[in-house]
């Protein structure tokens, strides 16, 4: 079948963001209860975005490249435009900065959030996953509030964003963030000192700095191995020159180091949050729509919640792409995480999936082989999470 | 002596205040799973209801899909589908699994679960809000009580 060829050749775009429950294989090579080699089968979740993007306009591409991931739409949308904006030659105003740092760190936090709360799932915690996701809704609030839509925001434009706050809204929203700031505190708290949790997470899982590096992992994996990397820092985009934030860095380098990681960078992502809204500058918040652009070259890259996003496209002038290509932050941490299960118990493979970012339910199935038999047996996520627990 | 009748009655009784949710993910971008995954949180609190996501389809009432249904997750979720019990229902979330959406065209999808399987319910929105999630499955419930007893 000359449609699986191809499908084969763009693997790698893929299912680049094998997040919540979807449809994803890991190969687990295992003898007795420890795991000896992981082969993650990547490529369920393709849907030929890029090609997609080629046949499309530069317009109608802000809306697929939101739908390469539904969790983090708000980086792949500021990542798109920035990189449409690099090609035609345009800067968007100030206060458009700001507004895309500030949906950015919104959408940030509902994505750590979600993570936390499912990794307290994975971890037989599920008092703690029905606490984070009530107090997750604060931010969907906040999203719906600036946005207008929960999830798909769609508030990124080329040359801006699509809409404004006035001071009501910004008052709303800085009423809101305490609130959750005294929450995610008590949450902080609740990953830091219960032994259940610790006692799941600590030196399990670990990913020594150097092997860090070597593997390229990138975002919060990377940063809890004690790699300090990051790209709002480091190649400021949007407003993030002009925002003060700290990176967060653990030096545990274990599954525990990276869910603490997330922890701290929301509460890093509140402050960022209330600092741009406080500082928003005045003006207009979009330049007049360009349709086509000339010709050229041009990459962006965004920090997203998962880590490093990269896009690159190439005009050969016109009103759609010649080529964009996406290169998403969880494949880069997938083929190290493989690495990660090597020597542990089975029972730790969720506490591990989910400490690389949501990859994990979306191996609903997980093949055991025994190394000794090669016999090889199918089990759900959920059914080797409740063995953990047991 | 309970009759069969009387059985099929209870069946349904049970069916229809508690019907059990599979979730299957046939390659959407993830809001609508996370916008399922809302609907069972405390601020929506289907499990009021009795509704409950469980993990095997051979336990499962409503089989929902999200996602434009890649080539690559067709095989599987046929699969799916044969392997829940009798009577079963399918609901498309989204406006992926309702028509491709967006992806409509790409080499790469089917372009709705209704290529693959049959759907009862489609609800339609990019991502549906848990509100219409829950709208859903309760018109879902008058349809399976009107077959039932229309029958």
């Amino acid at each position: 079948m000359e449609g699986s060829l191809t499908s084969i050749i763009n693997l790698i775009f893929g299912p680049q963001h094998p997040a919540l429950h979807e449809p994803e294989l890991f190969r687990f090579k295992v003898e007795g209860e420890i795991v000896v080699k992981a082969e993650p089968r990547i490529g369920y979740v393709h849907r030929g975005i890029e090609k997609l993007f080629e046949k499309n306009t530069y317009i109608k591409g802000i809306y697929l490249s939101e739908r390469i991931c539904g969790i983090c739409n708000v980086a792949h949308t500021v990542c798109y435009c920035q990189v449409v904006e690099n090609v035609m030659n345009i800067e968007p105003p100030p206060r458009a900065k700001y507004l895309r740092a500030v949906v950015h760190e919104l959408n940030r936090i509902h994505s750590h959030l979600l993570l936390l709360g499912v990794a307290a799932e994975e971890l037989g915690f599920d008092t703690l996953f029905m606490l984070i996701w009530r107090d997750r809704e604060l931010v969907m609030d906040l999203i719906e509030l600036i946005t207008g839509n929960r999830v798909m925001s769609a508030f990124n434009t080329i040359g801006g964003v699509r809409r404004d706050v006035n001071a009501e809204t910004i008052e709303k929203v800085l009423k809101v963030l305490p609130k959750l700031e005294e929450r995610v505190k008590y949450y902080r708290k609740v990953f830091e000192e219960d032994p259940t949790i610790r006692k799941r997470t600590v030196d399990v899982g670990i990913l020594p700095r150097r092997d860090a590096i070597r593997y390229c992992v990138v975002g919060p994996m990377a940063r809890g191995s004690a790699v300090d990397v990051d790209i709002r820092r480091d190649i400021p985009y949007a407003a993030y020159d002009e925002i003060p934030f700290n990176v967060i860095v653990r030096d545990e380098c274990d599954v525990w180091a990276r869910l603490m990681v997330r922890v701290d960078e929301v509460l890093e992502s509140i402050n960022i949050v209330r600092y741009a809204l406080e500082h928003l500058p005045s003006g207009q918040i979009r330049l007049p729509l360009k349709r086509s652009a000339p010709p050229g070259e041009a990459i962006s890259r965004v920090e997203a919640p998962r880590g490093e996003l990269l896009y690159h496209l190439v005009s050969k002038g016109g009103i759609t792409p010649y080529r964009l290509k996406v290169r998403t932050p969880t494949l880069a941490n997938l083929l190290a995480a493989s690495k990660l299960f090597e020597g542990h118990t089975i029972a730790d493979i969720p506490a591990i999936l989910v400490s690389i970012d949501p990859c994990f339910a979306c191996t609903d199935r997980v093949t055991l082989v025994d190394v000794k038999s090669g016999k090889s047996t199918k089990v759900s996520l959920r059914e080797l999470a409740r063995r953990g627990r047991e | 002596m309970i009759d069969v009748y009387t059985l099929k009655r209870l069946a349904l009784w049970g069916r229809l205040r508690s019907p059990w949710i599979l979730h299957f993910n046939s390659g959407s971008c993830n809001a609508c799973d996370i916008e399922l995954l809302a609907a069972i949180t405390p601020r929506f609190d289907v499990e009021r209801f009795g509704i409950k996501v469980v993990p095997s389809p051979r336990h499962a009432d409503i089989l929902v899909v999200t996602g434009p249904v890649t080539r690559q997750a067709a095989p599987r979720l046929k699969r799916i589908y044969e392997q829940m019990p009798n009577p079963k229902y399918v609901m498309a979330l989204g406006t992926c699994a309702c028509s491709g959406g967006i992806f409509r065209g790409s080499y790469a999808v089917m372009g709705g679960v209704d290529k693959v399987i049959p759907v009862d319910i489609y609800v339609p929105g990019c991502p549906p809000r848990p509100e219409a999630i829950i709208d859903g499955i309760v018109k879902l419930l008058k349809k399976m009580e009107a077959e039932t007893y229309g029958k």
